[in-house]
């Protein structure tokens, strides 16, 4: 089922936690709000939810679920499954009995017979991969198994929409790990249309379908992983989506200038502020003319693909991460202490929210 | 075999200092309770089997069981209802006196019984505010057992109130909203889901206050008319013992009280805690 939000804002007292939004989730997408605390990103899928209500002045918004306005909803109409970080599960019943919670609530007519739900929970258990712990309770759980038996809860009651909030928060890498393959792998099975939110880059990148960036209550970009991490709109998504080094300094005559370090760039004069991905810059013993940006390694780290290798420079502000193959790593004999010079591959600028990325001349 | 022997030649204790804290903890008790105690057997030692039951089985005594025993049900069950309304709100509302309202909670413990005894007495004697709003409409509460009833009521609520907040407290909203979010009513969702974690610490509180009501002495004698076989508590009985000098009888009769009340107090708590193991899973 789609969902549609209209000019929906929210404030808490006098602050405001969301500014107007419009938003369109497609039917069967699976879209991650991404943002820093307080971005607003759990008040907006609350509002989804509606376990907070948006307000109604000035603009009344609205919220449709395929062609069903549900603004005025109560939670428990609404068709919604809702996961929380901390599982929420009910502590003093089984696991059988959380997940059973949703058909056994039903009003008498439409309520399944005793044996349907019991097939149903069992099917469901299988799918969280948890029949053996039927009879159970959360407190004998591991995390990960907990937030499963939350989500087969969730499930149980067919709804239109399955919101997640911060679903694997609580959990350890590894686990996080599992269950995130594991959920993607799930929704491409079942097609639910689903939302969820996290602060966490890599989860939205690698789960959503669509990933929306929020800040200060407002949508920043809509778009898929890709498009996000290739074009971000603003410098708030390209500092959001992954680590950043800045270079600042005065354009003169088609060369940026910040204490002695030098860098040729095809801009008109003025003062500069570029962005660089660590995985855009090269180290090399040398410089280039037009290309002088010594720095001084101060840490590396070996664990994972490649070498992540800390640059600090007293021209520099903050100090620079860079990635290196583990076969420069051993070429350049990398060791603290020791004097490099960086070369920007590419760099990215954001004047005016307008997206440039641009080679170096 | 080896790991056995070294655990009996070193066995400290991680945690220090249990012979010093328990020591003292043994000798508070026997000071403050056993001791006390042992006194009340002490006279009793002086009673024949037959002479005990005769005293405690005698019909003013035995009618004095009941009035106690059945105001200090009615209270509790009052109490249990207005002790969890009132813990509810103070716990899942803001609204302005809040603290006013949780400090005033615990006034019952803070006032000499006498006072809140007396204070009760002129409120609903035929003549007082209350008494004169009530006794028109065919109620009397003074001197009755309703009198007794109320007092029993005003003297214990805190502890039911101070044992369910912070159960209450410790609920997440989460848990609610998971179960409206799954379609239930807020009925539903009371009951099958907040209300199986508040059962142990409602059930607490309103034993120890029923236990209180049952002792309860100053707020109710005057309020409750002492008319034999009618208005009198057992509190009282012992008490008309005393005054006569018959410390023997009086034993006896607070031996009574004394083993209903430890009956019904070592009954909550294993109950409590099997069911907080449950909770807390346990190890099954």
């Amino acid at each position: 089922m789609s969902i549609e939000l209209h000019h929906i804002a929210k404030h808490f007292g006098a602050t405001q936690a969301l500014e107007p939004i419009d938003l369109n989730i497609h039917d069967g997408e699976l879209v991650g709000l991404l943002g820093p605390s307080g971005s607003g990103k759990t008040t907006l899928l609350r509002i989804i939810a509606g376990l907070e209500s948006a307000d109604r002045s000035p603009t009344p918004g609205k919220i449709l679920f395929g062609e069903r306005d549900v603004t005025h909803v109560h939670v428990r109409d609404r068709r919604i499954g809702f996961v929380f970080q901390h599982y929420a599960l009910f502590r003093h019943m089984s696991v059988f009995d959380n997940v059973a919670f949703g058909l056994t609530v039903m009003p008498r007519k439409d309520r399944p017979s005793k044996g349907e739900i019991r097939a149903r929970v069992f099917r469901l258990l299988e799918m969280v991969k948890l029949e053996h712990f039927a009879n159970r309770l959360p407190a004998q759980l591991s995390g990960g198994q907990q937030q499963r038996v939350s989500l087969a809860r969730a499930l149980a009651v067919q709804p239109d929409v399955l919101l997640l909030d911060e679903p694997f928060g609580a959990l350890d890498a590894k686990v996080r790990q599992d269950l995130r393959r594991w959920l993607r792998r799930l929704h491409e099975e079942l097609g639910f249309t689903s939302v969820f939110v996290t602060h966490d880059q890599e989860e939205a990148l690698e789960l959503s379908d669509r990933v929306v960036v929020m800040s200060n209550g407002r949508i920043e970009q809509v778009d898929t992983p890709e498009a996000l991490y290739r074009a971000p709109k603003n410098r708030f998504v390209f500092e959001f989506l992954g680590d950043v080094n800045h270079l600042e300094g005065r354009v003169k005559n088609g060369v940026l200038t910040c204490g002695d370090a030098q860098l040729k760039v095809d801009l008109p004069d003025g003062d500069e502020e570029l962005l660089l991905r660590p995985h855009e810059v090269r180290l090399a013993e040398t410089f280039e003319p037009g290309v002088h940006l010594p720095m001084t390694i101060t840490a590396f780290s070996l664990v994972g693909a490649e070498v992540r290798v800390e640059l600090e420079a007293d021209w520099l502000g903050a100090p620079w991460l860079a990635t290196v193959r583990h076969s420069d790593f051993e070429r350049l004999k990398i060791h603290r202490g020791q004097r490099l010079y960086a070369h920007p591959r590419r760099w990215h600028r954001f004047k005016d929210e307008v997206v440039k990325a641009s080679q170096p001349h | 075999m080896k790991s056995l022997s070294f655990r009996q030649s070193g066995s400290a204790r991680v945690l220090p200092g249990f012979g010093l804290s328990m020591g003292i903890s043994v000798l508070f008790i026997s000071l403050v309770l056993l001791l006390p105690i042992t006194g009340l057997f002490g006279q009793l030692a002086g009673l024949s089997l037959a002479e005990y039951w005769s005293i405690v089985t005698e019909g003013r005594v035995v009618a004095s069981y009941a009035v106690t025993l059945g105001a200090a049900a009615v209270a509790a069950l009052i109490n249990a209802a207005f002790g969890l309304l009132l813990a509810w709100v103070l716990v899942r509302y803001e609204f302005p006196g809040k603290q006013l309202l949780d400090a005033l909670m615990d006034l019952p413990f803070a006032l000499p019984t006498a006072v809140a005894g007396i204070t009760l007495a002129t409120l609903y004697a035929s003549n007082g505010w209350m008494g004169r709003l009530l006794e028109p409409l065919g109620f009397q509460v003074a001197y009755t057992w309703v009198g007794i009833a109320l007092a029993m009521a005003f003297t214990s609520i805190p502890f039911v109130v101070r044992t369910v907040q912070p159960v209450l407290e410790d609920l997440p909203a989460e848990i609610d909203e998971a179960a409206m979010s799954l379609g239930a009513t807020d009925g539903v969702a009371f009951r099958r889901v907040i209300m199986p974690h508040l059962w142990p610490a409602l059930v607490t509180g309103t034993g120890l206050a029923f236990v209180r009501s049952l002792g309860e002495f100053g707020a109710i004698i005057f309020i409750a008319g002492n008319m034999p076989y009618e208005t009198e508590i057992t509190a009282l009985m012992i008490f008309v013992r005393l005054q006569e000098y018959d410390y023997a009888g009086a034993s006896a009769i607070a031996s009574v009280v004394l083993f209903t009340s430890l009956a019904l107090l070592l009954a909550i708590n294993v109950w409590q805690g099997r069911f907080v193991r449950r909770l807390h899973g346990g190890n099954s």
